[in-house]
Order: C-alpha cells, then sequence, then structure tokens
C-alpha cells in the first residue's frame, strides 16, 4: 500500500472513530444524566419556584371536561392530569386531530406565575392501543364537534 | 490474498445452492399481498382511522432492521475471531438493507407522527437512539467505501458494526427505560386481532426480502471478490514473467 493510501485510510479511521465517540457520548449521556423529556404535573409543581419561566415539557391526559375551546379567538385552554395533580395549560392555535379528553399530551412551553403553563408546541402522546371502533363509538366526531365551538362535553 | 482466493471462490459455489431471485420475487409478492390484506381487512382505528396502516410497515421495517444488525454483530464478531473475508462481507451485506430498512422506519415514522403527535419530528428517546442507529450504519456503509485496503477495511468495519448493532437494545428498550413520546410496544393484549394478524404476516413476508436480500448482495459480494483476487494474481504473474 502506498503511503498516500495509508494516510487517507488513517483519516477516514480518525474520522470514523470521532463520528462513533460524539455519537456513543451522546447516548451514554442520554442513560447517566437525569433529563427527561417531559415532566408530569406532580414532578413540575414539586419544583416550587424552579418550575416557573424555564422552557419545559410537560405530560399526562387532557383532564376530562377541562377542555375549553375557542374556535374565533383559536384559543385553547385544558388541564393536564396525572394522578391527582392538574396543570392548567394555554395554547394558541387548533391542536392536533387526535386531541381529546383523556388523551396522553405532552406540551412544550413555561409555567407561568400565575399557574398556568403556556404551551408553545402541543403533541399527542398516542397509546400502545389499537382498537376497532365499537359500535357507536365516533371518537373523531368528539375532535369535529370540539372544533365547531364551545367546550367539549 | 492469494491463500484466501480458493476457499472463497470455493464458498460462493457452494452457496449458490438455493434459489435466491425466486426467493425474493416470492418475497416481495408475499409483502405486496401481506400489504393488500391489512389495509383492506382491518377497519379504522378508534383514534387515528387509516393512519394505523402504517404500522403494517412501519414496524416490520424496524423489526427486521433489529434482525439485519443482528447479522452484522454475529458476522463482524465472528470475522475479527477467525478473520475470514466471507464474514465480513455477510456483515456488510447485512448493514446495507438494515440501513435501508432503518431509514424506511424513520421516514414512516415522520409521516405517521405529523398527523397523530402534530409534528414530524421530536428529540426523545426512541427517535434519538433510532437516528444514532441510522448514522451509525450510514457511517459504516461510508468507511467501507473510503477504506481501499480490504484487510483494514474489514477490521474497522467489524469494530463500527459491533458499536452499531449495541445500539439495537437500547432502541428496543428506549420507550420502557425512559419517557417518550413514542408508545411502548404493543402486544395482542393493546392491538385487537384485526391489527395484530396483518402485522405479524407482514413482518414474516419482510423477513423473507431481507433474507433474500443478503443472500443475493453477499453472492455478488463474493464473486466480485473472488475476481478481484484473481485478478491481483494475474496482474502478479503478469509482472513475474516479464521480469
Amino acid at each position: 500500500m502506498s503511503n498516500a493510501n495509508g494516510r487517507k485510510t488513517a483519516t477516514v479511521v480518525i474520522a470514523s472513530v470521532i463520528v462513533v465517540g460524539a455519537f456513543t457520548y451522546l447516548m451514554l449521556g442520554n442513560i447517566e444524566g437525569d433529563v427527561v423529556y417531559f415532566y408530569t404535573p406532580t414532578e413540575l409543581l414539586s419544583k416550587g419556584d424552579a418550575a416557573y419561566d424555564r422552557a419545559v415539557r410537560l405530560g399526562g391526559q387532557v383532564s376530562p371536561g377541562s377542555v375549553q375551546w375557542n374556535a374565533e379567538a383559536l384559543d385553547l385552554k385544558f388541564k393536564v392530569r396525572e394522578g391527582t395533580k392538574e396543570v392548567l395549560v394555554h395554547s394558541k392555535g387548533a391542536p392536533p386531530q387526535m386531541f381529546r379528553d383523556g388523551m396522553g399530551v405532552v406540551v412544550e412551553g413555561r409555567y407561568r406565575r400565575d399557574g398556568v403553563f403556556e404551551s408553545k408546541n402541543l403533541m399527542i402522546k398516542h397509546s400502545e392501543e389499537y382498537r376497532a371502533p365499537k359500535a357507536g363509538e365516533r371518537p373523531q366526531e368528539m375532535y369535529r364537534s370540539l372544533m365547531k365551538g364551545g367546550t367539549a362535553s | 490474498m492469494t491463500a484466501s482466493t480458493m476457499p472463497l471462490a470455493a464458498a460462493s459455489d457452494r452457496r449458490s445452492g438455493l434459489p435466491w431471485g425466486w426467493i425474493a420475487v416470492g418475497g416481495v409478492l408475499a409483502l405486496v399481498a401481506a400489504q393488500v390484506y391489512g389495509v383492506l381487512t382491518s377497519p379504522p382505528d378508534r383514534d387515528m382511522g387509516h393512519l394505523q396502516k402504517i404500522m403494517y410497515l412501519h414496524v416490520p421495517a424496524a423489526w427486521n432492521a433489529f434482525i439485519a444488525f443482528f447479522v452484522v454483530a454475529v458476522a463482524s464478531l465472528r470475522y475479527l475471531w477467525k478473520g475470514r473475508a466471507a464474514d465480513d462481507l455477510l456483515a456488510a451485506s447485512a448493514a446495507e438493507i438494515g440501513s435501508l430498512l432503518t431509514g424506511l422506519t424513520l421516514a414512516l415514522g415522520m409521516l405517521w407522527g405529523k398527523p397523530t403527535w402534530g409534528i414530524w419530528w421530536t428529540w426523545e428517546p426512541r427517535t434519538t437512539s433510532t437516528a444514532v442507529l441510522f448514522f451509525m450504519f450510514l457511517a459504516y456503509l461510508i468507511l467501507r467505501k473510503f477504506v481501499d485496503d480490504p484487510e483494514r477495511r474489514a477490521q474497522w468495519s467489524a469494530v463500527v458494526g459491533i458499536l452499531g448493532a449495541l445500539n439495537v437494545p437500547i432502541v428496543y428498550m428506549s420507550v420502557r427505560w425512559w419517557r417518550t413520546l413514542h408508545q411502548v410496544q404493543g402486544s395482542p393484549m393493546t392491538l385487537d386481532s384485526t391489527y395484530y394478524i396483518p402485522l405479524r404476516i407482514n413482518a414474516v413476508a419482510l423477513m423473507i426480502v431481507l433474507v433474500a436480500f443478503i443472500a443475493h448482495r453477499y453472492r455478488s459480494a463474493m464473486i466480485t471478490q473472488a475476481a478481484d483476487d484473481l485478478e491481483d494474481r494475474a496482474a502478479l504473474m503478469e509482472g513475474g514473467s516479464r521480469a
């Protein structure tokens, strides 16, 4: 093998080691750190003062009966619940198609000092349940009726 | 190199016993039939309607990518142990389709994520670990293109291939170990039979395609390598006769 070839090989090998090392570090960082993708309402509320005004994600279920949707202002309020704790969330714009009472959600935003979580991004966390609709059951109708105006039933 | 030429050529002859071309055609036909079966027989899901059908390719692609990377790991370990060129070529063949299927898993996941989650992408543990898996095997394939010396290529690929395959259990368990936006694995408990039966049929059909693809790429790599070795030897003999 020529010298030039050897140098090329060495460069590629070093580059690959760096790439692989960086990825490995990222993965291990993920494992060892206490970084969680989202906080539950309980965890957020237990942070006390540290909970406020930081970019965080909050996850839980849409508390049944808590959804208030203003179709003209595209303004959405609902509570995210986990266990017995709830956090009021305010969001602008229409939520994703599967948004409804009891659905899992993750919101990105900030918890304001007035106790309202200001959401910049509302995401649906779908469960691993895949079910055929039962006779007469139409969850997608719920979204439609919700979007037409007023509060969900 | 000369010493390995004859066994290599002989191995490629011995392994050509099964009609892999026909098996590949059969696998693709089975996959198409399984897709049609799934789309026609299962009703729209309670929440996601017909979007659920993406599962019939997204999940089998992920599972079969895992199988492909398992083959990479075993073949790479065997290469490091025994130093046979054939194991290196087998690992490379499996890495190719594994990468392809991981890319397909990610693309279909994004198509599903936009209408379901409301976003195309987020850096949560399942998506992040899958992206890492994908990029590590892209790096593996790029590495192979850039290293000319077969022995070095094989050694370094084996190391990267094993490191890459170590991600498979991390990807699989990510939804259990950490909080994710991605759902945890479904099971017959959480999937109505009208969904999990087509899912499994599709997974098996795609597995036939996977095995046929690996076999085909492996065989052609063996033949190419044998031809290269013959060329090298011919060049050596020509040089020798001139001297």
